[in-house]
């Protein structure tokens, strides 16, 4: 049952309305601004409930759908809509958010007010992307979202941030201005229109297909990040603050990868069978680099950033495994990953909030100093590293198994991954909790209540998802089976490698100079 | 919901409660909860072996764990004969160490977390049991290893103590990483993990090969060996065996309940599970007894010269494993399990035993550093005894029935099998020696610690040394229901292997040994001549000619240090695994390819655009007559070309 008024509009404008709210309110009120921007993103997480329990999980069709004509001689619509793809991703930002609020509650001390607003607009934005049917519509939340969390690593980071900001900045916009061309080919291959469900239903040659492939391939994989384009991740996550760390690995990373699912799969199916190999090279290479180098951290924030290179390996891994197990792996992975690493996210805030020290040597015997703040660790580093019963699980199996399915040798590498992420993240946890306890960290003061809050709801998810993922596994299935349908229905054979690399810049100058005409 | 749901979940509850409320609430009353717990999973356990032994076999489903696509697996119990001995296994075993755990933890700080991990444990070990499918297993399977971590690592302030629980964990990966490939494998081949089909269906494989980097390997072997894998992981066999002397760290208990009696056998457990997939692959039943008979000897040969008390149980547990993997090797899956059973018992003990000396001198853990602690400790000592000659097959006793088993099942199963045996043989007078050698360095002779140890030394509380008379009677008891049918005869006993056909139906039928009764007789002498002979020489080592010992540690110095220092396996693994991973990952990728090759180009690019750029810069003078000048060269030059051009 759909709800009686447009939700999903609702969710991307309410949290902008509230930034704008928060413009009124004077900046010496914090408490208020703080209390405010808490309301605004606990009603939106309300509002946002319908889509969980209103979702029809019988269907592949788009849902919560609204299409407003917007730029008509230019085929530009207003068009949002959701399906088993995109809708939990829409849940877990309404909650990050939530829990970015409480969590920067005290360690936000400058440009409080300024601090809310770029995370109320980011919000707005990533419900955006996520939620965009118009390929218009979607690069404006795309780059939308770029400038609150610049400004997040930029102005609320740690010493490096302003090098970290225009690294990430720089990098993301490289790939996205590639993107835009691929949107702007398609426009004219698709006919004139921005509409991605009418761009679905068209297939469109191998020699488009494939430079288009690479053209979405460039934005997409630097977000993932995909190695070996994912040299930024560290240094932003590194110098974020926390909330801006939390919805960078929740989140905005995992817009690369859903945007694979959502157009390079269904737009491209030919380019993206005939590239399957070099994909899944990619993925087993990030998996185990990214684990490798996760051995050699010294800085608590790197060392889980570099492991989201690894995490992320696996999602891209499922997804190009391209059938069932793999595809809706790496969904729940990505979902798994979101709330896995927000919450180490949120525990590195939580003790740099009391030490402002990230260097790991800084630490030692935490767990008897912070016995609850230990406990919520370890349940996230088991859930890190994939343990049974817990959701990493879920993720992880899935995509080995879809992987080997695919091809036997990703399967076996990827397994390899697990290995090491077992190694780097205990032996994160024996230097940080176990031995004899730091001077430095003497008598400091356990988690209080708000923090407990704060992870609480992420803990439980964890423990939902590995005992009963099927709650979250069967929205997807439909829009998985439609997916994988709509890959096997097209069974063109790769063509002459020099139509390929011809055509398209052939016809993107045509159509270009038909429109200067 | 039924009864059975009940047997892990009552210690899950348990766990949860004492978890999250131990420590501001129950503290040093945390035991009560846990072991109510465990006693009441103990009692259901009896009841449900009752039933089985009446025939009923339970399998069934209880939720759908997981779906995608044509992939699902359930989470349900599949209670059989097998499961019926495992799970009166880990309940008796684990009850009697919640008891034991009240007094050698009392006054512990982590008091309530002992006993929530401990019920974390009964509950993760009794759904590895309990399974009725891959998946489920596999998640016991890691839940356990969780555990073993947690309690090898419960004093954490050690250094030593947090290593050991990584390194166990880590290890035990390596393992795991083949036993998950293994369950994908069979998932891919039968499009199922549920036990019933896969069992049902490999009939229908044989002869399947599989294409591995060019080379076609046969289906079934490769799936066997691939679960092997994580047996020989869990199970502590070579070359994967390294994590278990180090989990000795762990407070005794836990040595005792999850390091010898339950966890470390589940690979056994695994492997007699899956002998419908084994029995099908020659290749990978002589791959598991070769495995088990190795390292039944090379880890008693490290027990001889060890002096940690921890340590030298620990080795012998990695020896007697690798029996119970001999016996699977060889297909008598029903003489592994029983031994599994029998030596649950008298491991089970001699760990107790050890923690109550160690309770008594103050965490002393050196057998030189002790002796002639019978008169002090005369319960403790008894009953150490009596596991020591079980252990060393002394007709009567536990150990005897199931080692005698494993010996004559190897030896009848042909040419291989005689070969294993004499491993197996050797084996046995090894253990026999280091057993006693125990007995007489730590509690015969007269007390070589300080005065303030020998001021200090007493027998253990009560709560303490009841389980150890209970275990005791275990080690001497537990193997009556598993005679050979040829003491049986003798002493009129019909149907006296009980045990091994209660077992049958798991197992595919009853099979009677092949091999005549006199050869039987003949190993059945040299079994007990080895224990014997095993504890004499250790008797006149170590009574009589107390010097002997050293000086032939003096004269054999090479092989001694070779011994002592465990074949320096663990050098070995640091030297090839450890070191070079860590230096790639410092030196290669961080400072190479993520910090010279990648960065320099995102940092080259850039900053080559912006030194292009300051040159370019330069263009821009600002001086009129050089603007004038390039533009009439340039004017010049278009001249030129347009009418070259035409």
């Amino acid at each position: 049952m759909e709800p009686g008024y447009p939700v999903l509009s609702t969710l991307i404008f309410l949290p902008v309305a509230g930034a704008v709210l928060l413009l009124l309110i004077k900046r010496t009120q914090e408490g208020l601004l703080k209390w405010s921007a808490l309301l605004i993103s606990v009603v939106e997480f309300i509002l946002s409930m319908p889509l969980f329990t209103g979702f029809d999980k019988s269907t592949h069709q788009m849902q919560f759908l609204e299409r407003y004509e917007w730029i008509p001689s230019w085929g530009i619509t207003y068009h949002i809509g959701l399906d088993g793809i995109s809708v939990l991703f829409v849940l877990l930002s309404t909650l990050i958010t939530i829990l970015c609020v409480t969590i920067s509650w005290n360690s936000i001390k400058v440009k409080v007010k300024e601090f809310y607003i770029a995370i109320l607009l980011m919000e707005g934005a990533m419900i955006g992307v996520f939620s965009s049917l118009d390929f218009f519509l979607f690069y404006i939340f795309w780059e939308a979202m770029l400038i609150p969390m610049y400004l997040l690593i930029g102005v609320w980071g740690g010493p490096n941030r302003v090098y970290a900001a225009i690294k990430f900045f720089l990098y993301t916009l490289v790939g996205s201005v590639l993107m835009l061309v691929g949107i702007i080919v398609l426009y004219f291959e698709a006919g004139k229109t921005f509409d991605i469900l009418e761009m679905m239903k068209r297939t469109y040659p191998y020699q488009v297909q494939f430079w288009l492939f690479w053209a979405f391939f460039a934005a997409f994989a630097v977000k993932v990040p995909m190695f070996p384009v994912h040299t930024w991740l560290p240094d932003a996550h590194t110098e974020a603050p926390t909330a801006g760390s939390v919805i960078l690995a929740a989140i905005l990373i995992k817009m690369g990868a859903y945007g694979f699912l959502r157009f390079s799969l269904p737009l491209f199916p030919d380019a993206t069978k005939a590239m399957t190999v070099p994909m899944l090279v990619l993925s087993v290479i990030a998996i185990i680099y990214g684990a490798i180098v996760c051995l050699a951290q010294t800085d608590l924030k790197r060392l889980i950033a570099y492991s989201s290179v690894s995490h992320m390996g696996f999602v891209t891994l499922g997804i190009f495994a391209l059938n069932s197990q793999g595809i809706e792996g790496g969904i729940i992975q990505m979902i798994n990953h979101g709330i896995v690493t927000g919450a180490l996210f949120l525990c590195v805030g939580i003790i740099y909030d009391r030490t402002h020290s990230r260097q790991i040597r800084d630490y030692g015997g935490l767990a008897t100093v912070l016995p609850v703040y230990a406990a919520f660790f370890m349940v996230f580093t088991l859930a890190s590293i994939g343990l049974p019963g817990l959701n990493g699980f879920i993720g992880e199996f899935l995509i080995i198994l879809g992987g080997f399915k695919a091809v036997k040798w990703a399967g076996v590498l990827a397994a390899t991954g697990i290995i090491i992420g077992a190694a780097y993240m205990l032996w994160l946890y024996q230097r940080v909790f176990f031995m004899e306890t730091n001077e430095k960290v003497q008598g400091l003061n356990d988690m209080d209540l708000r923090e407990v809050i704060t992870l609480m709801p992420l803990m439980a998810l964890v423990l939902w998802i590995g005992v009963y993922p099927n709650t979250f596994l069967s929205f997807m299935h439909a829009s998985v089976e439609n997916l994988l349908q709509r890959l096997g229905n097209q069974g063109m054979q790769p063509q002459n490698i020099s139509d390929v690399l011809g055509g398209p810049v052939v016809d993107l100058a045509r159509n270009v100079l038909e429109v200067i005409r | 919901m039924d009864k059975y749901v009940l047997i892990p979940l009552l210690p899950l509850i348990a766990f949860f409660i004492n978890i999250i409320f131990g420590r501001k609430i129950f503290r040093e009353k945390a035991h009560w909860i846990s072991t109510l717990a465990v006693l009441s999973s103990w009692v259901i356990s009896v009841i449900t072996l009752s039933e089985v032994v009446n025939g009923k076999v339970i399998n069934r489903d209880i939720y759908t764990w997981i779906i995608s696509g044509n992939f699902s697996v359930s989470v349900g119990f599949l209670i059989d004969q097998l499961t019926a001995v495992m799970l009166i296994v880990v309940t008796t075993v684990s009850s009697l160490v919640h008891i034991y755990s009240i007094g050698y933890m009392h006054g512990d700080k982590g008091y309530y977390r002992f006993f929530s991990y401990l019920s974390l444990f009964t509950f993760s070990m009794l759904m590895l049991v309990m399974a009725n499918n891959f998946l489920q297993l596999y998640f016991g399977w890691e839940a356990v290893g969780l555990c073993s971590y947690l309690l090898i690592g419960f004093w954490y302030e050690k250094k030593s103590a947090s290593d050991a629980g990584k390194k166990a964990f880590i290890v035990n990966r390596f393992g795991d990483f083949g036993f998950g490939l293994g369950v994908i494998l069979v998932f891919l081949t039968f499009g199922t993990l549920h036990y019933a089909p896969v069992f049902g269906g490999v009939q229908g494989i044989v002869g399947r090969t599989i294409n591995i980097l060019g080379y076609d390997v046969d289906l079934i072997t490769l799936m066997a060996l691939l679960l092997f894998c994580g047996a020989v992981g869990k199970s502590a066999q070579i070359p994967l065996h390294v994590w278990l002397p180090d989990a000795m760290e762990g407070p005794t208990p836990v040595s005792a309940l999850i390091h010898a009696a339950t966890m470390v056998t589940a690979g056994v457990f695994m492997v007699a599970r899956c002998n419908p997939i084994f029995n099908l692959s020659e290749i990978a039943m002589d791959v598991v007894a070769i495995t088990g008979a190795v390292t039944a000897l090379f880890a008693a040969t490290i027990a001889l010269v060890q002096r940690d008390i921890k340590r030298i149980i620990a080795y012998s547990t990695v020896s007697q494993l690798g029996y119970m993997f001999l016996a699977c090797g060889v297909g008598a899956y029903s003489a592994g399990i029983f031994h599994l059973y029998t030596h649950a018992f008298f491991k089970a003990l001699l760990f107790l035993g050890a923690g109550s000396v160690m309770h008594a001198m103050a965490g002393e853990l050196d057998i030189k550093k002790m002796g002639g602690l019978k008169k002090y400790m005369p319960v403790t000592y008894w009953t150490f005894l009596l596991a020591s000659l079980s252990i060393s097959g002394v007709p009567g006793l536990a150990g005897f029935f199931s080692k005698d088993e494993i010996l004559w099942r190897t030896y009848s199963s042909g040419s291989l099998g005689q070969v294993l045996f004499v491993l197996g043989a050797i084996t046995a007078l090894l253990t026999a020696f280091y057993s006693f050698r125990i007995i007489y360095v730590a509690f015969h002779g007269s007390f070589r610690g300080t005065h303030e140890q020998e001021h200090h030394l007493h027998e253990s509380p009560k709560v303490m040394t009841m389980p150890l008379v209970i275990l005791a009677i275990g080690a001497i008891a537990s193997g009556w229901v598993g005679i050979p049918p040829l003491l049986g005869d003798i002493i009129g006993l019909e149907h006296s292997d009980r045990f091994g056909e209660f077992l049958a139906p798991v197992f595919g039928g009853h099979h009677p040994s092949e091999g005549s009764h006199s050869e039987e007789i003949l190993v059945m002498t040299l079994s007990i001549a080895a224990g014997i002979l095993g504890i004499l020489i250790s008797a006149s080592m170590y009574l009589r000619k107390t010097d002997l010992p050293e000086r032939i540690g003096q004269r054999f110095s090479s092989i001694y240090k070779l011994l002592w220092n465990k074949y320096y396996v663990d050098e070995l693994y640091d030297f090839i695994i450890v070191r070079p991973t860590l230096w790639i990952a410092n030196n290669v990728i961080v400072g190479v390819t993520d910090g010279k090759i990648i960065e320099g180009l995102v940092n080259g690019v850039p900053a080559a655009i912006g030194r292009f750029s300051q040159w370019l810069r330069r263009v821009q003078t600002g001086l009129v007559h050089q603007y004038a000048t390039v533009m009439a060269i340039g004017a010049f030059i278009i001249v030129v070309i347009a009418l070259l051009w035409r």
